[in-house]
């Protein structure tokens, strides 16, 4: 392999480890909280956003040059990034590098990153040039709390090809899992993606260290048989049928995938629990956000805040129960707002009711509005997404005074009063407004 | 017109403030729920362009040098300019620490000699105020003034421990009296000034060596006459939090109110200070919160009613915490009742205490106390 480095052969700057992080997958089961933004950088527990879990288990573990493979609707991943700056990433050497696709030399059309492996592939330059030892591949869609250098530490005293992290889940669910299946000291001999009658309950969780020439290898030949290399379904396969040895770690702890509007609300409102069995108030393993100024939140007289967390610049005069709020999200006097999500800068007028909704940024909800009331009748347009009777609203939308909408909505954009036949917004409807 | 700033937070106020100082320069006294008073005037220089900045400390600075060990939170992390941090020291010709504002400058008068900019901007580190020094630049270079002093009408206020200020029709300085006994106008100083390099470097040579070492009594009262120095007025918001314990207590109260919060936190532009990446306020069953600002990573459990929380407060069940101040990290057990206090980090509460000050006159617990 041709080694490369950038500050000379004296220079200790190798890397033991680097990350690389993909980040570029949409997410569509989210719906139209992923109408603009990818997946990595949708708010999550009022603070953050899902991103920010990865990078600060990093920087936690000690791994201080990581990847970002970013693809669809990357301009706010790459705002909330941009030099690393939160999470100590703007190094000299190393740090963190935004990696999207681009032309290539002799390939005038340029290439988008086809598989997650693909993703890799395109990359081989750049990893190349830091020369490593091993190479973290993560996703950016989960969150979680995991220190990465006990899943090097494993990886070495193995002697692995690669290591896969994995979780126990239920038997009943292993079914929807890519499941590795494990003989004597958890060494892989197969894997299945989600197999119909599940030999283990070992899921994998999509984080994976590989060594990097072995990794290498493998690459240039399975991209030259599938342009959409998949770690899941070509790259572990193909390592196993070449007798390579592979590992699977088991990972204990909270680990959530936040993909259906359902999950994404049950992980936030983990949070809540008098004690979450997700804890972000401990020193020692915090996770780090690109939070702008921070001004201090504020509950005015006849405010009432319970069973709920709340961020910093919300002003809050109504009450607000059960519920996660991103910050400089304004309630006023009267409102209610239970078991929903209130995203940066969402405002709820006097008197307006909200029940199990998520809103996404600057939503802007009139006065004596009605939401997320009625049956639960799955939503007409897309009743795969929406259908546990959470109304959705996009980023910007704005909501007229009074009107009454139900559950399963989904709304988008500025709608008028003239949006909603009898002041009403029925169970399981859609209202989308492309802006002009 | 490009300006460099200088912020003097150097002063002593342990004998105003008391039990809050004896840990911490004035300067870095929390303000706010999640700010110091330092970044007030940092964060102004920054939203005025001017990105070459010195802080000038001597007292207790510590937590000053702590607060602005980066200085990319006010983005003055520059190749051009930046954040500089003068602390006394010994040098062959001088020994001396600090003996006044205009001494403190003139020890670090090459600050002055190696920048080029044509004015220099001086403001006390411990004011709450938001301002753009740029309007009073423009007004400095249109009065075709030698030294521009930023000045608030203050009717009913106590002046004895300012600046005070007589003007003439044209608002030129003809009298200026440093924390007078009897104040014979209602113009206080802010303690802001705007003078060219060039003229206060003369100016520091000239007075230093003769042993006057104040701005305030030995450039802006003996001045007054040979050159033209004008005042200028200010209308906004302004306060400090080195003049004594009340001071300090209403400066904190005063972000309870709609306006100032609003000025401060939500009006561009905005004020900035160092990152702590502090999780959401968590609110359990038991919380009832009125009238209250709260810093990041708190948890409430009980009451709080008209107070000031900082940064990772913890609130314990049945607990009640009226009209009083509780910076980082405190801790209050359960069933306890604290009205009337502040109290300074890391105070601990065990369960079933009550500590009460009374209106006017808030009970002081000092770092890490156990009560």
């Amino acid at each position: 392999m041709k080694k490369f480095n950038w500050f000379g052969d004296g220079g200790m700057s190798k890397n033991e480890m680097i990350a690389m992080l993909l980040a570029g997958g949409q997410g569509s089961r989210l719906g139209v909280l992923t109408r603009k933004i990818a997946k990595p950088a949708v708010a999550f527990g009022g603070m953050y956003r899902i991103i920010d879990f990865p990078l600060s288990n990093c920087v936690n573990s000690g791994v201080y040059n990581v990847g970002v493979l970013t693809q669809y609707q990357p301009l706010r991943l790459n705002q909330h990034i941009g030099i690393g700056i939160p999470w100590d990433l703007d190094r000299k050497s190393g740090g963190v590098t935004i990696l999207a696709p681009h032309v290539k030399s002799g390939d005038e059309s340029g290439n988008w990153f086809m598989g997650t492996a693909n993703a890799i592939y395109q990359n081989i330059e750049y990893i190349d040039a830091n020369d490593p030892e091993y190479v973290l591949i993560l996703s950016g869609d989960h969150v979680y709390k995991m220190d990465y250098s006990k899943l090097l530490d494993f990886h070495k005293k193995n002697n692995c090809a690669a290591t896969i992290a994995v979780l126990e889940v239920p038997a009943e669910e292993a079914s929807r899992f890519g499941i590795m299946n494990t003989k004597d000291n958890d060494r892989i001999y197969e894997f299945e993606e989600k197999p119909a009658n599940p030999k283990s309950n070992l899921a994998s969780m999509g984080i994976y260290i590989f060594t990097w020439s072995k990794l290498r290898e493998v690459l240039i030949k399975d991209n030259k048989i599938h342009p959409d290399s998949d770690f899941g379904m070509h790259i572990i396969p193909r390592m196993l049928s070449e007798g390579q040895t592979l590992y699977a770690y088991r990972f204990k702890d909270f680990w959530k995938d936040v993909g259906t509007i359902e999950s994404y609300w049950q992980a936030n409102m983990e949070l809540i629990k008098t004690l979450p069995s997700f804890n972000l108030y401990e020193d020692f393993w915090k996770i780090y956000t690109n939070t702008g100024n921070q001004p201090p939140q504020y509950i005015g007289n006849g405010g009432k805040v319970k069973k709920s967390i709340v961020s910093d610049g919300c002003e809050i005069y109504g009450e607000v129960i059960d519920s996660v709020l991103s910050p400089n999200v304004c309630i006023e006097k009267g409102a209610v707002v239970r078991d929903s999500i209130l995203m940066t800068g969402c405002t709820i007028g006097k008197g307006t009711v909200i029940d199990r909704c998520i809103m996404d940024e600057y939503g802007n909800i009139g006065s004596n509005v009605k939401m997320g009331v009625g049956e639960n009748i799955a939503n007409e347009d897309k009743p795969k997404i929406y259908n546990t009777g959470i109304t959705v609203l996009g980023e910007h939308t704005s909501v007229p005074d009074g009107v009454v909408i139900g559950k399963n909505c989904v709304l988008y954009g500025k709608t008028n009063i003239g949006d909603y036949p009898d002041s009403n917004l029925s169970s399981g409807k859609s209202l989308i407004r492309e802006e002009a | 017109m490009k300006a460099i700033g200088v912020i003097l937070a150097g002063g002593n106020s342990e004998l105003r403030l008391g039990k809050l100082a004896s840990t911490r320069a004035a300067s870095a006294m929390p303000v706010g729920s999640c700010y110091r008073a330092i970044d007030f005037p940092l964060s102004n220089m920054s939203n005025s362009m001017i990105n070459k900045v010195a802080v000038i400390t001597q007292y207790n600075p510590r937590s000053l040098t702590d607060h602005l060990s980066s200085s990319k939170w006010w983005d003055f992390g520059r190749k051009q300019g930046g954040l500089y941090v003068f602390t006394p020291y010994i040098s062959s010709e001088n020994s001396f620490w600090f003996r006044g504002t205009a001494d403190s400058i003139y020890q670090n008068i090459s600050y002055l000699k190696r920048s080029n900019e044509s004015y220099v901007v001086i403001t006390s580190g411990d004011s709450i105020y938001k301002m753009d020094y740029r309007n009073i630049i423009d007004y400095h270079v249109q009065k075709k003034a030698d030294i521009t002093v930023v000045c608030k009408k203050m009717v009913g206020k106590d002046l004895t421990k300012l600046g005070v200020m007589q003007l003439d029709e044209n608002d030129r300085i003809i009298d200026f009296e440093e924390k007078p006994i009897e104040p014979q106008s209602d113009i206080a100083s802010l303690g802001i000034y705007i003078i060219s390099r060039t003229l206060l470097i003369s100016l520091l040579e000239k007075i230093v060596p003769e042993g006057r070492y104040d701005i305030a009594k030995d450039i802006i009262t003996r001045y007054r006459r040979r050159l033209k120095i004008y005042a200028y007025r200010f209308n906004g918001y302004w306060s400090s939090v080195g003049g004594g314990i009340m001071d300090y207590y209403n400066a904190n109260m005063d972000f309870l109110k709609k306006d100032i919060r609003d000025m401060f936190t939500k009006q561009y532009p905005y004020i900035f200070t160092k990152a702590k990446d502090e999780p959401p306020v968590k609110y359990n069953d038991g919380a009832e919160v009125n009238d209250t600002i709260i810093g990041g990573g708190s948890i409430i459990n009980g009451c709080v009613y008209h107070s000031v929380l900082f940064r990772r407060v913890y609130i314990g069940e049945n607990s009640v915490v009226k009209n009083s101040i509780l910076m980082e990290g405190c801790y209050i057990g359960n069933n306890c009742t604290i009205e009337n206090a502040i109290f300074d980090k890391q105070v601990v509460v065990s369960d079933g205490k009550h500590v009460y000050g009374s209106e006017g006159n808030p009970v002081v617990y000092k770092k890490g106390s156990s009560i």
